[in-house]
C-alpha cells in the first residue's frame, strides 16, 4: 500500500524530532505519538512510600511467593513525567469532538448536555469512597440513593419494580430476556417458547441478545407508515413466542400509534412484551410503558438521564418490570428493611432524612426465583448518583419539558430539512427524525457517508448513518432538548449548504473532511491486517526516537 | 431547574414552523387508551437544593476510618492526574467513536489501553473493555465455548463468588453447563484449587477451566499446572487475575492462559459502591474473531497519516445481529481511559511498589494478628495481598468493629459456610501501620 | 461496475459461481456479490475434507460493514482451499472469478449443475 510508505516529515509535538522548518505542504504523519514513545527509563509520575521496617520485619516470617509464580520481566509500562503524561492526554483530547465542543445530533444516542452538578455529586467522597461490600449500616446513603432512584424510575415508567444492576442498555436486554425465560419456565412453557420477535427496524442488540439467551430471533416487517406490521406480528405470534422486543418510539423516531393493539396481541399469545427504552427521552410524562401493559423495559441512564457517554461508556441499563416478572429480578435488590415507604419518599422529596428508616441489600437466597447476578455488586453506582441528581434537578415538570422540547426540536428539523433530503416517513416524529440521502446518491453519486464527512468540517458530529437498516442511505438526526434554536438553525443552514454542494460540486464532498486531524481512514486495511497494539520489538530496534516514530508503518507488515 | 435553552418565543417559532398549535399536537399519535395517567414526581430543585440533597445522602454513608475490605474491589490511591484526565469533557462527553476523524483522542487512548493490557497480561490482543471483571469472565467462558465447540465450563470454587454467580447467569442463557472444581478448604490446608480434582473435573467435554490468580483467599494458585490439566484434554485455560498483582506475579501469557479476564477497578477507579468499573479481557491473536467487544486498530488515511479506527466490527451486534459474538455495545471506555492513564502514571516501578506494599502490609496484618494471639491464618499457601484469618466469633466481631468505623475485611461465611469463622483481610498501598494497630486494638476490645 | 460473468461456469441465486474441470469443481463468489459487500476483509474458509451440501452455508465472508454466509453452489468434499485469501482477502474484490477462488471440491452429483444458471441468466438476474 503506497500510502504507508509516504515519508513523513515530523511529529506534532516536536519532541525528539530533529529540527526542521515547516514548509508549505508538509504533512504530519503522526498526529500525537503513542505514550510509549515518550517513555525514558527512570522517569515517573507517581511515587509511593516505602514499607516501614516494622512492616518488613513482620512480613518476613510469613510465607513468601514461590519463585515459580514470580514474574520474570517487568511489564513495559511507559515511564513518563506527570507533565508529559498530562500533555499527551490533553493533546489527545483535542482530537475529539464532544458535546461540550459542539452539536452532536447522533440519532438513537441522546447526546444531551451532561450537567456539571451531576459530576460534582458523583465525586463526593461519601459516595465515591463507598465500598460495595461495606456492611449495610455503613452504606445507608448508597442504599437509600439506589432505593430512591428505583422509586423515581418506577413512577416515571409505570413499572412495578426495578433492578439497577445492568451496566448498559444491551445488558438490560440480556437481563430482560433472562427474566422472560425464567417466567415461561415457571409456567412450564420454557421448552415451547423459543422465539423472540423483533421488528426489522430494531437495534442490532435485540437479535444479538435473543441469541445470547438461547432464543431464535424472528424479524417482523414494518408497515408503509413506519410502524410494526400488525398483521405480520399477529401471524408470527403463537405458542412458540417468548417475547416481542419493540423500540418505542421506533428507531425511525415514530411512536407506534397502534401500540395498545401490539401489546394486547402479545399478551393474548401468552408472550412477554419487552420495550427497548433507548428512546424514552421522547415520551417522559406522556407515555408510561408499564402502565400501557409492557412487562419489561430497560432504561439507558446515559441517554435519557444525562450521564456522560464517556467515549463509549460507562452507561447504566436498569430494567423495570411488571408484577409478573418482579420475582425474577436480579439479586440483590436494595430494600427498605425498616420504615414506611411513603414517609421515606416524602421526606426525601423535601430533602429530609427519615431517621427510623433502615435500608439493606436483600439477603442471599431471599428470592429463590431470581435469575441471579448479571454483574458484580449492585450496578454502575456512579451513574445512579448522576441520574438521581438529574431527575431531582428537573423534577416532574422539568422531565416533561425535556421530552416536549426534544420532540419539538426534532420536528422543527424535520420540517426545515424536508426540502433538502428525502423523508421516507413524512409524519410527526418524536425525539429524532430519519432522512434518506438516496436522492443525493442517485442523482449526484454523493453517499450519506460523504454527507456525514462533510458535516465534520463544520465542527458538528454527524447524525447516525446507515441505520435503521430499512431506510436507504439513512441519516438519523436527534437534536435533543438542550440545543438552542440558533444551533438548530445553523445546522439547518449547513445541511442545506451540503445538499446544494451535492448538486453543484459532488467531488468536493468526496474529499471531506478536510479540517479534521486525519482524513478518511483505511478501514479495510485495518481489518485485513489488524494492528491492535503497540509493537515494542520494532520500536526498540529503531535507530532513534524520531526514526522510530516516523518509520514505523507496521500496519503493512503485521498480522 | 431545567437545562432547556428555549424561550417562550423560541418555542412559538418552532411550533409555527412545524404548523401545529401546541406541543400536545406532537403527541397526538399516542393512543388515548395508553396515555400516561400520572407522573407524580417531586418538584424541581435548584442547584443549591440538589447539592444539599446529595450531600445529605453522602452523609448517610459512614466511610470507615480503617478498612481491610477487598474481595473484588480495592481502595487504592487514585492519582490526581487520573481524575483530571477522565474529567476532561472532550473524553467524557463524546460517545462511541463512530466517526474516527473526530474521535482520534478516544481511539488512540483505547489503542494504548489495549497495548497496556497486553503488556501486563503477556497476551496478544486485548478488547476495548467490558462492564466489569465478572462479566468479562462470563464472556470469556462463552468465548471458550465458541472456540472449542464445547458446552461445559469448569470453574474453581476459589474464584470470587460474585464472579461465579455472574458466570452462572450468563451460562444459563445458552445452556452451558458449569462444573465446579473444589478448592482444598479443609483445616490447615492450602486453600488452593485441588489439582487432582481439576484433572478429574476437566474432561474432553470442557470448553475451559477457569481459575483465579491470586484466588478468592489471596492464595497463589499453581496456574501452570492448572493450565496443563486443561490443555491435556483440549480445553482452554481462562485466568482471572488482579491487575496490580501482575507487577509481581507471572503474566498469564507465560503460564499458558488462553483467555485472561480481570476487574480493572484497582487501576485508578474509586470503589464507588460497585461501579462503574472496567472489565479487562485479553487473548491470543488466533482467537480474535471470537472475541466479544470493541477493538481499535491502527491504519492510515489517504495522505499517509496514522490514525485509529474501530475494527473487526463484523464480530459485533450492529453488523452480525443474531450471529454476533456478544450483544455488548456500550462498554466502559472512560474507565478504560482511567486505567490507561493510571498505568502510564505509575509506570513499571510504581506498579511494582503498589504490589510490594500491598503484599507486605497483608503479611504485616497476618503477622500482627497471629502474634497478638487474636487469630491465625486459615490456609497454608503463600498469598498476595489478601489473607484469610480465622477469628473466633468472626461475624459478631466484624459487626462490632464496623460500629467503631473499622471494617475488618470480608466475612467469608456467607459465601463459604465452612469458613464461617474466617475473615478475608485485604491490604493495599494505602494500608498504614496505624491502620493495622487500630485493627488489632479493635479486635482486642472485642475479645 | 461488476465484471461480466464469464460463460465458462454456472451461477447460483446466492451469487456463487462454480466451474467444473473433470471431477473437480472450483467455487467462488461473483464480482456482483463482491461489489455489494464492499471491501472484503476476511474469509472464513471451510476445512479440507469438509462435506458441502448444495445451497447450504459453508463459510462466511466479511467486509468492513457487512457479513454474509457463503452458500455452496454444489455438493461435494472440499479438496483444496485458497490459502491466499487468509492473507489477501482483497483478492475477492480484485479478481473474484480468478485468483479469488475460494475452494475446490470433488463434485458429488453432476446433476446439481442443472439447478444453476448460465452466465446470461445470471447477468439478467443481477441487471438493474
Amino acid at each position: 500500500m503506497s500510502v504507508l510508505e509516504r515519508p513523513p516529515t515530523g511529529d506534532a509535538s516536536g519532541r525528539g524530532a530533529a529540527f526542521a522548518s515547516p514548509k508549505a505542504g508538509d504533512q504530519l504523519t503522526i498526529i500525537e505519538p503513542l505514550i510509549f514513545d515518550s517513555s525514558r527509563p527512570g522517569r515517573r509520575a507517581v511515587r509511593y512510600p516505602s514499607p516501614s521496617s516494622a512492616a518488613r520485619a513482620a512480613a518476613a516470617d510469613q510465607p513468601q511467593i514461590p519463585e515459580t509464580a514470580v514474574r520474570r520481566t517487568a511489564p513495559r509500562l511507559p515511564e513518563v513525567a506527570e507533565l508529559d503524561l498530562l500533555r499527551h492526554f490533553n493533546r489527545l483530547s483535542h482530537l475529539n469532538h464532544a458535546i461540550e465542543l459542539g452539536f452532536y445530533p447522533l440519532g438513537s444516542c441522546t447526546m444531551k448536555y451532561n450537567p456539571k452538578v451531576n459530576e460534582w455529586a458523583a465525586r463526593l467522597p461519601g459516595l465515591a469512597d463507598s465500598h460495595p461490600l461495606d456492611p449495610d449500616p455503613l452504606a445507608q446513603g448508597s442504599l437509600e440513593l439506589e432505593w430512591l432512584l428505583a422509586e423515581l424510575l418506577k413512577e416515571l415508567s409505570g413499572f412495578a419494580a426495578i433492578s439497577l444492576q445492568p451496566a448498559a442498555g444491551a445488558h438490560g436486554e440480556l437481563t430482560g430476556l433472562l427474566m422472560t425465560r425464567a417466567y415461561h419456565r415457571s409456567r412450564g412453557e420454557g421448552e415451547q417458547r423459543t422465539k423472540v420477535l423483533v421488528p426489522d427496524s430494531s437495534h442490532g442488540t435485540n437479535p444479538a441478545t435473543a441469541t445470547m439467551v438461547g432464543y431464535t430471533a424472528v424479524t417482523i416487517p414494518s408497515n408503509p407508515r413506519g410502524g410494526i406490521d400488525l398483521d405480520a406480528l399477529r401471524a408470527a405470534l403463537g405458542l412458540d413466542t417468548a417475547a416481542l422486543m419493540i423500540t418505542n418510539p421506533s428507531t425511525l423516531g415514530i411512536f407506534e400509534d397502534q401500540i395498545d393493539q401490539v401489546v394486547a396481541a402479545v399478551k393474548e399469545a401468552g408472550a412477554i412484551a419487552y420495550m427497548d427504552g433507548a428512546n424514552l427521552n421522547a415520551i417522559l410524562g406522556r407515555f408510561r410503558p408499564g402502565e400501557a401493559g409492557f412487562d419489561v423495559m430497560h432504561f439507558n441512564l446515559h441517554k435519557t438521564f444525562s450521564t456522560p457517554h464517556g467515549g463509549g461508556g460507562p452507561g447504566a441499563g436498569p430494567v423495570g418490570v411488571s408484577e409478573r416478572l418482579a420475582a425474577f429480578l436480579p439479586s440483590p435488590l436494595p430494600v427498605l428493611a425498616v420504615g414506611d415507604p411513603d414517609e421515606v419518599r416524602s421526606n426525601a422529596w423535601s430533602g429530609r432524612p427519615t431517621p427510623a428508616a433502615r435500608f439493606a441489600l436483600e439477603e442471599p437466597g431471599a428470592r429463590p426465583t431470581t435469575i441471579g447476578k448479571v454483574r458484580a455488586f449492585t450496578g454502575n453506582f456512579g451513574m445512579f448518583v448522576r441520574a438521581y441528581t438529574y431527575i431531582r434537578s428537573n423534577g416532574g415538570d422539568g422531565l416533561r419539558e425535556v421530552s416536549d422540547d426534544a420532540v419539538l426540536a426534532a420536528n422543527y428539523l424535520r420540517v426545515r430539512l424536508a426540502d433538502a433530503f428525502d423523508l421516507p416517513y413524512d409524519r410527526i416524529c418524536k425525539h429524532e427524525v430519519v432522512f434518506s440521502g438516496r436522492r443525493q446518491k442517485r442523482q449526484h453519486g454523493v453517499t450519506t457517508l460523504d454527507i456525514a464527512k462533510a458535516i465534520l468540517d463544520h465542527r458538528i458530529h454527524p447524525p447516525t448513518i446507515y441505520f435503521p437498516l430499512i431506510v436507504e442511505e439513512a441519516l438519523m438526526i436527534e437534536p435533543t432538548e438542550t440545543e438552542s434554536l440558533e444551533t438548530l438553525d445553523s445546522f439547518v443552514e449547513i445541511m442545506h449548504g451540503i445538499a446544494s454542494l451535492a448538486e453543484t460540486a459532488p467531488d468536493e464532498l468526496k474529499q471531506a473532511p478536510r479540517t479534521t486531524p486525519v482524513g478518511r481512514l483505511d478501514e479495510a486495511a485495518a481489518a485485513r491486517r489488524p494492528d491492535l497494539k503497540h509493537d515494542f520489538v520494532t520500536a526498540s530496534t529503531a535507530p532513534s526516537v524520531h526514526q522510530e516514530l516516523v518509520d514505523r508503518p507496521q500496519a503493512a507488515g503485521k498480522g | 431547574m431545567s437545562y432547556s435553552p428555549h424561550t417562550a418565543a423560541d418555542r412559538e417559532r418552532m411550533l409555527a414552523a412545524i404548523g401545529v398549535e401546541s406541543v400536545d399536537d406532537l403527541f397526538a399519535d399516542i393512543p388515548a387508551a395508553v396515555r400516561a395517567t400520572r407522573f407524580d414526581l417531586p418538584a424541581p430543585l435548584t442547584e443549591q437544593e440538589v447539592r444539599a440533597e446529595l450531600a445529605r445522602l453522602a452523609g448517610q454513608n459512614r466511610i470507615p476510618r480503617v478498612s481491610f475490605l477487598g474481595a473484588g474491589a480495592y481502595r487504592h490511591l487514585v492519582p490526581a492526574v487520573v481524575s483530571e484526565v477522565i474529567g476532561r469533557a472532550e473524553f467524557s462527553t463524546s460517545y462511541t467513536p463512530y466517526q474516527p476523524e473526530v474521535s482520534q483522542g478516544t481511539l488512540q487512548s483505547i489503542y494504548e489501553f489495549q497495548s497496556l493490557i497486553c503488556e501486563l497480561t503477556g497476551m496478544e490482543v486485548a478488547s476495548a473493555s467490558h462492564y466489569d471483571g465478572a462479566t468479562a469472565t462470563a464472556e470469556a467462558a462463552l468465548m471458550a465455548c465458541r472456540l472449542t465447540g464445547r458446552h461445559q465450563v469448569a470453574v474453581s470454587t476459589a474464584v470470587n463468588p460474585q464472579v461465579r454467580r455472574v458466570l452462572a447467569t450468563y451460562c444459563a442463557g445458552p445452556g452451558v453447563e458449569i462444573v465446579e472444581v473444589p478448592a482444598d478448604l479443609s483445616e490447615g490446608r492450602t486453600g488452593l484449587t485441588d489439582l487432582e480434582a481439576a484433572a478429574v473435573a476437566v474432561t474432553d467435554d470442557s470448553a475451559c477451566l477457569i481459575a483465579q490468580q491470586p484466588n478468592m483467599f489471596g492464595g497463589i494458585e499453581p496456574m501452570a499446572e492448572l493450565a496443563d490439566a486443561a490443555h491435556a484434554v483440549g480445553a482452554l485455560m481462562v485466568a482471572v487475575v488482579e491487575p496490580t498483582s501482575l507487577a509481581l506475579l507471572a503474566a498469564p501469557g507465560s503460564y499458558g492462559a488462553d483467555i485472561v479476564a480481570a476487574e480493572g477497578q484497582p487501576l485508578g477507579i474509586p470503589p464507588s459502591y460497585g461501579g462503574p468499573y472496567v472489565g479487562l479481557m485479553a487473548a491470543r491473536m488466533e482467537s480474535v474473531r471470537q472475541m466479544p467487544g470493541r477493538l481499535v486498530g491502527a491504519t492510515r488515511d489517504g495522505q499517509g497519516r496514522k490514525g485509529y479506527v474501530l475494527t473487526l466490527q463484523a464480530r459485533e451486534q450492529h453488523i452480525r445481529r443474531e450471529k454476533a459474538a456478544s450483544n455488548i455495545c456500550t462498554n466502559q471506555a472512560l474507565c478504560a481511559l482511567a486505567a490507561a492513564t493510571y498505568l502510564s502514571a505509575v509506570g513499571p516501578q510504581g506498579l511494582r511498589e503498589v504490589a510490594d506494599l500491598s503484599a507486605t502490609q497483608a503479611r504485616h496484618v497476618a503477622a500482627a494478628i497471629e502474634s497478638a494471639g487474636l487469630g491465625e491464618r486459615r490456609f497454608s499457601a503463600p498469598y498476595f495481598a489478601e489473607v484469610a484469618i480465622r477469628v473466633p466469633d468472626a461475624t459478631g466481631r466484624h459487626a462490632a468493629l464496623a460500629e467503631q468505623g473499622i471494617v475488618a475485611g470480608y466475612p467469608l461465611g456467607s459465601d463459604y459456610p465452612q469458613l464461617a469463622d474466617t475473615l478475608l483481610l485485604a491490604a493495599t498501598e494505602l494500608t498504614t501501620d496505624a491502620d493495622i494497630e487500630a485493627l488489632i486494638a479493635g479486635l482486642e476490645s472485642t475479645r | 461496475m461488476s465484471t461480466t460473468p464469464p460463460d465458462d461456469r454456472r451461477y447460483s441465486r446466492e451469487h456463487e459461481w462454480v466451474r467444473v474441470e473433470g471431477a473437480v469443481a472450483m467455487i467462488g463468489i461473483t464480482s456482483f456479490a463482491a461489489d455489494e459487500l464492499g471491501d472484503i476483509v476476511y474469509v472464513e474458509l471451510p476445512e479440507v475434507g469438509a462435506r458441502l451440501t448444495q445451497f447450504s452455508s459453508f463459510g462466511v465472508v466479511e467486509s468492513v460493514k457487512a457479513v454474509s454466509d457463503l452458500f455452496a453452489p454444489v455438493s461435494g468434499e472440499v479438496a483444496e482451499v485458497n490459502g491466499d485469501l487468509r492473507t489477501s482477502p482483497e483478492l475477492l474484490n480484485t479478481d473474484p472469478f480468478g485468483s479469488g477462488w475460494i475452494a475446490k471440491v470433488t463434485l458429488g452429483d453432476p446433476a446439481e449443475m442443472d439447478k444453476l444458471m448460465d452466465a446470461a441468466a445470471y447477468a439478467e438476474l443481477t441487471a438493474g
